[in-house]
C-alpha cells in the first residue's frame, strides 16, 4: 500500500541518523544499519513528521531539476513504502 | 595489507549474573563471577575503540545487563562514543526510575525477552515469576519513543502458545518481534530433549507466523529464527566467523560468538591486555575459521559456502566432534544422520513421568 501524498513521514521509534561527522551517513535501527547516499539521504532528512510527502517531492524536484516530476513522486513513494515495511519510518 | 571487514556490532556481555534461570540460556556452563567482571573504565575504553574501528552498534546483554550498578553510565558512554545502544533484558530489574534514567542517557532500543504467553510457562522456563512484571514494563515503555523488540524464545513447551504471544504483540505493537527457536548450545544443549519441538508443532508455528507477518505488515516486523535441526541448510552463524560480530564476555575475553569457548584448542585474547582492533585483526581465535581456507568437503566446493559460511563451528564440534566439519544440520553433511536420529527420538511419545526422567537443568546465578 502506497503512502498518501498528505502523509507526514517521520523516523520510527528507535531509528536515527548516525552523527554528521560519520561518512557515509547511516540510518541506525535495531540490529541493522542502512547506508544512505544522494536521494535516499535527502528523503530521510525530510522525514521530520512535519513535511508532507508532496512537499518532500517538491524539495527533491528542486535538487533534481532534470528529472520528470511524476517519476520523482513515484520513486519517492516506492522508497517510503520500503522504509515503512522495514519499520524505519511511520506516518 | 588488511582486508578484514569491520564488524557491525559489538556484543557486550556485561555480566553473567541474572535473576532468571532460563533452561535455554546461551551463557556458557561455566560462568564469570562478579569479582572478575570488567570495571566501568575498561568498558568505556572498548566503546571508543569499537567506534574508531567502524563498529555501529553496541548490544548490551548478559546475564541480565541491568544487574550492573553502572548500567546507566555505560549506556551514556557507549552513546557518547557514537554507538547505537541496545539493551537486551529480561526487564525484571526495570522500574520507572531506572527506565527514565536509561532513556535520558541515550538508550536507543530495548529488546525485552518474554518466556511465553502466561505466568505459568514463564515460571516453568525461567524458574521465576516475571510475566506480570514484563507486562508492566511494556506499558511503562509506551511513555518513551525508543525502539522496542519483543523477543520470544520458542521451543516445545511454549510453541503451542503462539497465538497468545501474538495477541501480546498486537496489543503492544513493537517495531519488531522475534520468534527465535532455541539454539542448542550451553544450557539449551543440556535441556535439548525437552526443548526440541516436533515436526507437527513446527509446521503449525510456521503457518501461524506467516499469517501474522501479513497482518502486521507496516506495524511490526516479524522475525522467525527456524530451529536449525529441521533446516535443509545451516544458518550463516554470526554472519560468518570473525566477519560481522565481536563478543566481549564479562571478564574481557573477546569471542567470535557466544558459544566459542566450547571449542577446544582456541586461544582467546582479552581486552584488558590487547586493543579491540588488534584482537579483531590478529587474534588466532578470530582468524581460525575466517574466510574459507579452513573448510572441508562438501563445503569447500559448495556454491552455498559464501552464503552460509559452512554453518556453525560450535554445532559442528558439539554434534560431529570437529569444529571444521560441515555443520551437521546441513542436508549435505556426512554427519546429518546424527541429527536425524535426535529428531526421531523426539517424535517418540513423551513419557508421562517426563519431569522425573528428564528434569530441567536450570541455569544458576553466579556469585
Amino acid at each position: 500500500m502506497k503512502p498518501e501524498l498528505d502523509a507526514t513521514p517521520r523516523l520510527a521509534a528507535g531509528v536515527r541518523l548516525s552523527e554528521t561527522n560519520q561518512q557515509p551517513r547511516m540510518l541506525l535501527m535495531p540490529e541493522r544499519a542502512l547506508r544512505l547516499n544522494g536521494p535516499s539521504l535527502e528523503i530521510v532528512l525530510h522525514c521530520d513528521g512535519k513535511a508532507t510527502v508532496r512537499q518532500i517531492a517538491e524539495e527533491l524536484q528542486k535538487l533534481y531539476t532534470k528529472a520528470e516530476p511524476q517519476r520523482i513522486t513515484d520513486d519517492l513513494l516506492g522508497y517510503l513504502e520500503l522504509l515503512r515495511d522495514q519499520r524505519a519510518i511511520d506516518f | 595489507m588488511n582486508t578484514t571487514a569491520t564488524p557491525l556490532a559489538l556484543v557486550a556481555e556485561l555480566t553473567h549474573r541474572c535473576p532468571l534461570h532460563c533452561v535455554y540460556c546461551s551463557n556458557p556452563l561455566e560462568m564469570v563471577k562478579r569479582e572478575t567482571e570488567l570495571p566501568t573504565e575498561t568498558w568505556v575504553r572498548i566503546f571508543h575503540e569499537a567506534r574508531a574501528m567502524g563498529v555501529l552498534q553496541a548490544d548490551f546483554t548478559g546475564g541480565e545487563p541491568l544487574a550492573r550498578k553502572d548500567i546507566v553510565e555505560l549506556v551514556r558512554a557507549a552513546r557518547g562514543a557514537g554507538l547505537y545502544v541496545s539493551l537486551i533484558t529480561s526487564g525484571l530489574p526495570l522500574d520507572e526510575a531506572k527506565l527514565a534514567a536509561l532513556v535520558e542517557a541515550g538508550l536507543d532500543h530495548i529488546q525485552l525477552s518474554i518466556q511465553g504467553a502466561s505466568e505459568k510457562t514463564g515460571r516453568e522456563i525461567s524458574g521465576t515469576s516475571t510475566h506480570a512484571h514484563k507486562l508492566r514494563v511494556l506499558t511503562e515503555l509506551k511513555k518513551y519513543r525508543i525502539g522496542l523488540t519483543m523477543n520470544f524464545v520458542i521451543h516445545r513447551q511454549n510453541i503451542d502458545e503462539l497465538e497468545g504471544m501474538l495477541k501480546l504483540v498486537e496489543e503492544h505493537q513493537p517495531g519488531c518481534v522475534e520468534f527465535a527457536s532455541v539454539q542448542y548450545y550451553g544450557w539449551g544443549f543440556a535441556n535439548r530433549a525437552r526443548l526440541l519441538p516436533t515436526r507437527e508443532q513446527l509446521d503449525n508455528c510456521v503457518a501461524t507466523i506467516k499469517n501474522a507477518e501479513q497482518r502486521l505488515k507496516g506495524i511490526t516486523r516479524v522475525i522467525f529464527v527456524v530451529p536449525d535441526y529441521y533446516a535443509k541448510y545451516p544458518k550463516p552463524c554470526v554472519g560468518g566467523w570473525g566477519r560481522k560480530l565481536m563478543l566481549i564476555s564479562p571478564d574481557g575475553t573477546a569471542l567470535p560468538c557466544h558459544a566459542a569457548m566450547v571449542i577446544p584448542g582456541l586461544c582467546f585474547d582479552n581486552v584488558r591486555e590487547t586493543s579491540l582492533r588488534e584482537i579483531w585483526e590478529t587474534s588466532s581465535a578470530f582468524r581460525k575459521f575466517r574466510g574459507e581456507d579452513w573448510m572441508l568437503e562438501p563445503c569447500k566446493s559448495c556454491d552455498r559456502r559464501h552464503q552460509d559460511f559452512a554453518g556453525c563451528r560450535c554445532q559442528a564440534f558439539l554434534l560431529a566432534g570437529n569444529p571444521a566439519a560441515t555443520d551437521p544440520v546441513c542436508s549435505l553433511a556426512p554427519t546429518r544422520p546424527s541429527v536425524d536420529a535426535i529428531l526421531a527420538a523426539i517424535h517418540n511419545p513423551i513419557p508421562a513421568n517426563a519431569e522425573e526422567k528428564l528434569p530441567w537443568v536450570y541455569r544458576p546465578n553466579p556469585e
